[in-house]
């Protein structure tokens, strides 16, 4: 295998992986973990420039290359943050130093597999690599190894298992469809090549594949009903992963569901799986918007957060269409930006106070006035409050579905105002009032934070023609 | 395809369904195990068979898999967990057997409906193999959400991944299906070494998963 750029975002993780788990040292291995993420997104990022062939097993288009991008620049930031983050958490003994080599490795690990995923042509290989960036993740998840974390990790386990579990019966069931048509062997699980047959394949079995898959992997995207694993598992694990989580590993499960959802456009006979992404979109936004007003643990209000946000791209996805779909890979972009900017901020706020309860946290634009009117910033953003970009991208899935479906365009916009809500009760009395609990002075990197949340308000007043033209582009691709 | 070797294919995946079935009314631990691990074996004939008939010796190493960690290695290390554990006592249901038979015969009465009616143009061998493999998952789900205890979660989960074995080697000529299962038996392999290790930092008094759940999503 020659290396190039897609085997680069492949390698460049693996090898990190590899020596950050034998060095000791954790200023150094802090600092090689983010030259890693560096060099990684160097690598996706060269994909604009020039792309290599697609094989059998690893594919590049301007779908995925969108995912890549985005994965690797928040897998970079969050390197950053984490830096800072885990350095207080070694500081305060919370982890001691082989764990945090161990944190090091996972985390690369963890890039390796969600790259792997995104650029995977086999659905094979796509489900082992979405089975690894699951295990990883409930290792760190459990890297506490609190009661509370423990059991976090081991909810997360068993509930994701059951749903890869499920993924893998509907990719056999794929291949099952593809089989007559394409021939037995390797090219009938080639993703690019059951697109193009996708037309001849018994409908019937690819329909029943789809439930499957949409079961499986929607169980990774946290969608309700079937989201019970995503708020213990953000709240329980280290901050940084709570960023990546959120940010990254809900979008690799959900371009999982989006290839697949593909395959079942390029049929006629094939049930429309737009109706049931919009259903279980819909539902998991009203729900998450509502389990936002009794949290008392701020990792988990914003968990609750992310489901809903899921949710609404989910939804946009569902209805499809070239308007829908913009809305929904813009969305998801200024969700990812958004909400790891977010976590970035709580991270530092919940180390400055000891505690994650929301009760014990207030003031804070007063006693950290960088951390608290960042955390504004993200909260005004992911609440989809103008000029910010989540503001556009909600903004057109909601103008897109009222000239399409009035009734379901209603439910959105009760959904979106009650989660709107629900996140200012909270923030009114987490930033301003009285300082509550410690304040002393936070060592934080701000840097992260801030640039994400500029890139989301910049997004949200000017976006540039070249990005409007990719992501129209990729819209078309989804049909 | 002569008549007995469908009919051999036949018996074996049948017969996974039923030890599903027994899996679902054992009351001890100890019992549950060794129902597992005939599970395990019965899979581990059926892969061979398969091989055997698809004349592609790959499907060997899943089912030498199947045959040493499944049915071998796994029921023994969850043996050790449980004597040293202490939990050799009855498992307690959420719901009592007769209604899990019941619904468990509902879930193969499904599975039979949907599949067979799916999968007219797989031929027969893979059709019926197909609505047996999904008749071993849907108990093996049935089987974890009717137990309490984490280690007949577990069974219940290897269950249901022995039936995603059964499919994946019905559907003829699938790539990958080793490393699928490899990935699976490692899988397995941390859940295995996660309970043990709960237990070993004395983190947990119980494995009873109702007792450690304390979340319920709000504190």
């Amino acid at each position: 295998m020659t290396f190039n750029a897609v085997t680069g975002v492949l390698v460049i993780p693996a090898l990190a992986a590899a020596l950050l788990a034998t060095l000791p040292g954790y200023r150094l291995t802090a600092r090689l973990n983010v030259l890693a993420t560096a060099l990684t997104l160097l690598c996706a990022l060269s994909l604009f420039f020039g792309r290599p062939a697609s094989g059998a097993y690893l594919l590049i288009d301007d779908l995925n290359g969108t995912f890549i991008v985005l994965t690797t620049f928040v897998g970079f930031t969050t390197s950053v943050f984490s830096a800072s983050y885990i350095g207080h958490e070694l500081e305060i003994g919370r982890l001691s130093p082989p764990f945090v080599r161990f944190y090091h490795a996972m985390y690369q690990v963890l890039m390796f597999a969600m790259n792997l995923a995104l650029v995977a042509n086999n659905i094979g290989l796509m489900w082992v690599a979405i089975e690894l960036a699951t295990l990883t993740t409930v290792l760190m998840v459990g890297i506490y190894r609190t009661h509370e974390a423990l059991e976090a990790a081991w909810k997360y386990f068993i509930l994701g298992s059951v749903g890869i579990a499920l993924a893998l019966f509907g990719t056999i069931l794929v291949y099952m469809a593809a089989r007559p048509v394409v021939g037995e062997g390797l090219d009938a699980m080639v993703w690019s090549v059951l697109v193009k047959h996708a037309g001849a394949f018994d409908p019937a079995l690819l329909d029943l594949a789809f439930i499957f898959l949409l079961l499986g992997y929607g169980t990774k995207v946290g969608l309700a009903p079937l989201h019970a694993w995503l708020p213990d598992a953000h709240a329980e694990g280290p901050t940084p992963i709570s960023a990546v989580l959120s940010g990254l590993l809900l979008n690799v499960a959900l371009y999982a569901l989006l290839r697949f959802k593909m395959l079942l456009a390029a049929n006629a006979a094939a049930l429309a799986p737009g109706p049931l992404m919009v259903t279980l979109g819909l539902l998991s936004l009203v729900f998450a918007a509502f389990m936002l007003y009794r949290r008392r643990d701020i990792k988990r209000l914003f968990a609750y957060s992310s489901i809903e946000h899921m949710g609404i791209i989910t939804f946009a996805f569902g209805m499809g269409g070239p308007l829908a779909n913009f809305a929904g890979l813009f969305h998801m972009t200024m969700h990812s930006l958004t909400k790891s900017a977010i976590f970035f901020a709580i991270g530092h706020v919940a180390q400055v106070k000891g505690t994650q309860r929301i009760a014990d946290m207030g003031g804070l634009t007063e006693s950290h006035p960088l951390l608290g009117w960042g955390l504004i910033l993200g909260v005004v953003a992911i609440a989809g409050l103008p000029p910010l970009g989540i503001f556009m991208s909600e903004f057109l899935v909601v103008s897109s579905t009222f000239a399409r479906a009035p009734l379901l365009a209603i439910v959105l916009v009760f959904g979106l105002l009650v989660a709107f809500g629900g996140l200012f009760l909270r923030l009114n009395s987490i930033a301003f009032g009285e300082p509550r609990g410690p304040t002393a002075k936070a060592r934080a990197s701000y840097v992260p934070m801030f640039a994400h949340l500029t890139l989301v308000l910049v997004a949200g007043i000017y976006m540039p023609p070249a990005l409007v033209a990719w992501f129209q582009n990729v819209a078309g691709l989804l049909g | 395809m002569s008549r007995i070797d469908f009919d051999v294919a036949h018996v074996l995946a049948g017969f996974l369904v039923l030890i599903s079935f027994l899996e679902l009314y054992q009351d001890r631990l100890y019992a549950l195990l060794n129902v597992y691990a005939a599970h395990a074996l019965v899979l581990a004939a059926s892969v061979a068979w398969q091989a055997f008939l698809q004349d592609a010796p790959h499907l060997y190493v899943t089912a030498m898999i199947a045959l040493v960690f499944k049915a071998i290695v796994i029921p023994v290390a969850l043996h050790r967990i449980i004597v040293r554990l202490g939990i050799h006592r009855q498992i307690e249901k959420v719901v009592g057997v007769g209604t899990t038979m019941l619904a468990g015969m509902g879930l193969v009465a499904l599975s039979m409906v949907v599949m067979l009616r799916v999968t007219q143009q797989a031929g027969p061998l893979a059709q019926e193999d197909l609505a047996f493999a999904l008749s071993v998952v849907l108990l093996g789900l049935l089987m974890m959400v009717t137990r309490r205890n984490a280690v007949g979660q577990v069974v219940g989960f290897m269950s249901l991944e022995n039936g995603l074995v059964l499919a994946a080697t019905g559907a003829r000529g699938m790539p990958l299906v080793v490393e699928i299962s490899v990935a699976f038996s490692i899988l397995i392999a941390f859940i295995v070494i996660g309970i043990f290790l709960f237990r070993i930092r004395e983190r947990f008094d119980t494995v009873d998963v109702q007792v450690i759940d304390t979340f319920r999503g709000e504190r």
